[in-house]
């Protein structure tokens, strides 16, 4: 997309002397990137379609081949983003009936940018009546010294289905990580089924410790909601110990839902809990 | 307005079923996680910035009036696994027994009715202040306490610690603890105007996990 | 949705031991039974389970130090059905449990009541603790305090509100004395003085009938307490 390279281009260099954390910077820096990505899918009767399919910024979506009558989308970053001040937005929708999978080409890195001011990134994920959506990015890494303010906002009719996976991870290889803030607000039929706020790195408080991280690096979870979903099964319990990482899968109260939740040292041990946390939601 | 109707509601004596959890500090302690005062600090602080800041707030929202039918809702999304629904459930049932004791009203009456399997305990600890005639503010702080007091009480307990130490530390954690609460209460104070999600719903991946873990054992000194 | 509490059930609602339920209708008597650990109160319940049973609706409630490991003794004898059993999690504190903080017990008791219907007789066991451990009032309408005279026949004359106030003493494994060198007259005299006449009852439910007395004394209170209930 060319406003997307054209706004790679005016990125300004890394500068060392950008203003240090502390300084007030409460609207976006003049560098920052203002981006909403949009994805709209309906089903015409045979197939699903997009007729709403918009790059924008670092977003650049491109339509992948299915054999069935899904559509699958895959975001391609366009430049380096998010970076401190940004503000980055993708609002996908799957229309009544329509069935779209989406996923991303790659990690999403968040860097500290031009300013410490905190880059936000809001994910705006809907699914109407007997539609199917499911959202497998790959995961969110944050770098040392950046600063990403993370939403979803999840919004699912009685009817739909919804997969959803979210991988995070603290720091690069031996580095320490930003500060990543994350809330995920899920409705079904119109009442709150999630609401999670979680907040890691410095400086927020007790982050690393014994109630909340416990030094695990990668920390993730999966949301399956599907109206035939059995929820009086017991909670699954994936590893006891806690030091290799650890898992649970368990039934939320407000709807027909299972929701994984998992820590793990490292970026693949997290996947690979995910993933059997996958098929036992699946029943398998 | 009786300050120490406030001190009996945030006192560990309260017979509200408190002293039988550990507020996960029990499975923290089992995965060595927790094992000494420095240790234990670190979880009450976590613990504090996390449940202790979603649950004040939903007890200062409900000692400010809002409907303790909506926010016990929003307290189950608020708390992704059973275990630990279950928990404050029943804590909720246990407190409302000892807050229609103490300080009956018409309010706690209706949400006995209406949640006869318990709504989640800090709706009910947010009514009982109301019916004491105490402020969201003071629910908040009463909420955020507990949160710490209780873990710090149950690790005395599990490792054998010195309670002056412990003491301390819930001392030490006292500026962050009013911080917790004051934040809490400003939350509480937003949701007239923006609604429910204006309410903290801070969360820690090990509380849950490791409560799910803990309710699994046989063999176990503390409910949660 | 609440998908947590698919069936919503009946409001109760007690403030302390009051005869009937908040809806008037009766409930089941409620006995405690207290006592230092190896003492025989498990033994007891279940001696008192299996002889009761069959002319009575029982259920148990046990306050482990570990959770569920008398239940789990209970179960395994099969002295009652699972769903008569269940245990309270005390964070070990079991005598918080039954006399400072009893809303765990009272949860326990009025599911009970509200679960088997009709329900005679409740029985709950103390977590194993020490000589000052009591049942409150708001919990039992009697209690019954067990202690044995292998832990030293001295234990009568030191007293403690077990030993003074219970509604029934019993002194179990009294087959023991001889090797264990307790005077068994030094132990009643010394319990006369405590209890005033308080009933003391000495036994070894080893024995065939070891613990018919026992359960005399416990049907023979809840005959009173149903007459008395019933005015």
């Amino acid at each position: 997309m060319s406003s997307a390279s054209q706004l790679a281009e005016s990125r300004a260099p890394f500068d060392p002397a950008a203003p240090a954390a502390g300084t007030e910077e409460t609207c976006g820096h003049p560098n920052s990137v203002r981006a909403t990505a949009r994805i709209r899918a309906t089903y015409n009767g045979r197939v699903t379609t997009l007729p709403q399919l918009r790059s924008d910024g670092p977003f650049h979506l491109r339509r992948m081949r299915t054999s069935g009558k899904a559509a699958r989308v895959g975001i391609i970053g366009a430049m380096s983003a998010p970076l401190g001040g940004d503000r980055l937005a993708l609002d996908i929708t799957a229309e009544d009936r329509a069935e779209l999978d989406v996923t991303t080409a790659a990690a999403t890195l968040a860097l500290r940018g031009p300013t410490t001011a905190p880059a936000t990134y809001d994910v705006r994920l809907t699914a109407e009546e007997h539609a199917r959506l499911r959202w497998l990015p790959q995961p969110l890494i944050s770098a040392a010294d950046s600063n990403l303010h993370q939403t979803y906002t999840v919004k699912l009719a009685a009817s739909s289905r919804l997969l959803l996976r979210e991988e995070q991870i603290l720091g690069r290889a031996n580095e320490k990580p930003g500060h990543l803030v994350s809330r995920i607000r899920v409705h079904h039929a119109g009442r709150p089924l999630l609401d999670q706020h979680t907040a890691y790195g410095d400086p927020a408080p007790g982050w690393d410790g014994p109630a909340i991280l416990h030094g695990h690096r990668a920390v993730g979870q999966l949301l399956v909601v599907a109206p035939e979903l059995d929820v009086r099964r017991a909670p699954v319990l994936l590893r006891e110990g806690t030091k290799d990482g650890c898992a649970v899968l368990a039934p939320l109260a407000g709807g027909p839902a299972l929701l994984a939740t998992a820590v793990a040292p490292t970026p693949s041990a997290l996947r690979e809990l995910l993933d059997e946390a996958l098929r036992h939601a699946l029943g398998e | 307005m009786s300050r120490a109707a406030l001190l009996l509601l945030a006192d560990g004596r309260f017979p509200a079923g408190g002293h039988a959890h550990s507020g996960g500090v029990e499975a923290a302690v089992a995965h060595k996680a927790v094992h000494d005062i420095e240790t234990l600090e670190a979880f009450c602080r976590g613990r504090l910035h996390t449940t202790g800041l979603t649950t004040a707030g939903l007890a200062a929202a409900t000692a400010a009036g809002c409907d303790p039918l909506m926010l016990d809702d929003a307290a189950d999304a608020r708390t992704p696994v059973p275990a630990l629904r279950a928990v404050a459930r029943r804590l909720g049932r246990q407190m409302m027994r000892a807050a229609r004791a103490t300080f009956p009203s018409a309010e706690l009456d209706r949400l006995a009715a209406e949640r006869p399997q318990g709504a989640h305990q800090p709706i009910v600890q947010g009514l009982a202040v109301r019916s004491a005639g105490l402020t969201p503010q003071e629910a908040a702080s009463a909420a955020a306490y507990e949160t710490v007091g209780g873990p710090a009480t149950a690790a005395v307990r599990l490792l054998s610690l010195d309670p002056l130490d412990a003491s301390r530390l819930l001392a030490r954690l006292s500026t962050e603890t009013d911080a917790v609460a004051a934040a809490a209460a400003d939350a509480a104070a937003r949701v007239a105007t923006e609604g429910l999600d204006a309410l903290p719903s801070a969360s820690s991946p090990l509380l849950d996990i490791t409560a799910e873990q803990h309710a699994a054992w046989t063999v176990r000194l503390f409910a949660s | 949705m609440h998908l947590d509490h698919p069936v919503p059930m009946p409001h109760r609602h007690t403030y302390s031991a009051e005869p009937q339920r908040a809806d008037g209708s009766p409930r089941a008597f409620r006995v405690g039974l207290g006592g230092p650990v190896g003492s025989g109160k498990t033994a007891s319940v279940a001696a008192l389970c299996r002889t009761l049973r069959d002319e009575l609706s029982l259920a148990v409630v046990t306050n482990d130090i570990y959770t569920r490991e008398d239940a789990e003794f209970l179960l395994r004898e099969a002295v009652l059905p699972p769903e008569r059993i269940t245990a309270v999690e005390t964070g070990a504190c079991p005598h918080t449990a039954i006399r400072d903080d009893i809303s765990a017990n009272l949860e326990a008791v009025e599911h009970f009541d509200e679960t088997l219907d009709p329900l005679d007789l409740v029985l709950i066991e103390s977590g194993g603790d020490n000589l000052t451990a009591t049942f409150s009032k708001g919990l039992v309408d009697m209690q019954i305090f067990v202690i044995d005279v292998s832990s030293g026949d001295d234990i009568p004359r030191k007293g403690g509100p077990g030993i003074t106030t219970s509604d029934l003493l019993v002194v179990n494994k009294t087959d023991l004395a001889p090797h264990v060198g307790a005077d068994l007259a030094t132990m009643a005299a010394d319990a006369k003085r405590q209890r005033g006449d308080l009933p003391v009852i000495f036994t070894s439910l080893t024995s065939d009938d070891g613990i018919r007395e026992i359960t005399d004394w416990v049907t023979g209170h809840l005959s009173q307490w149903r007459a008395k209930a019933a005015v």
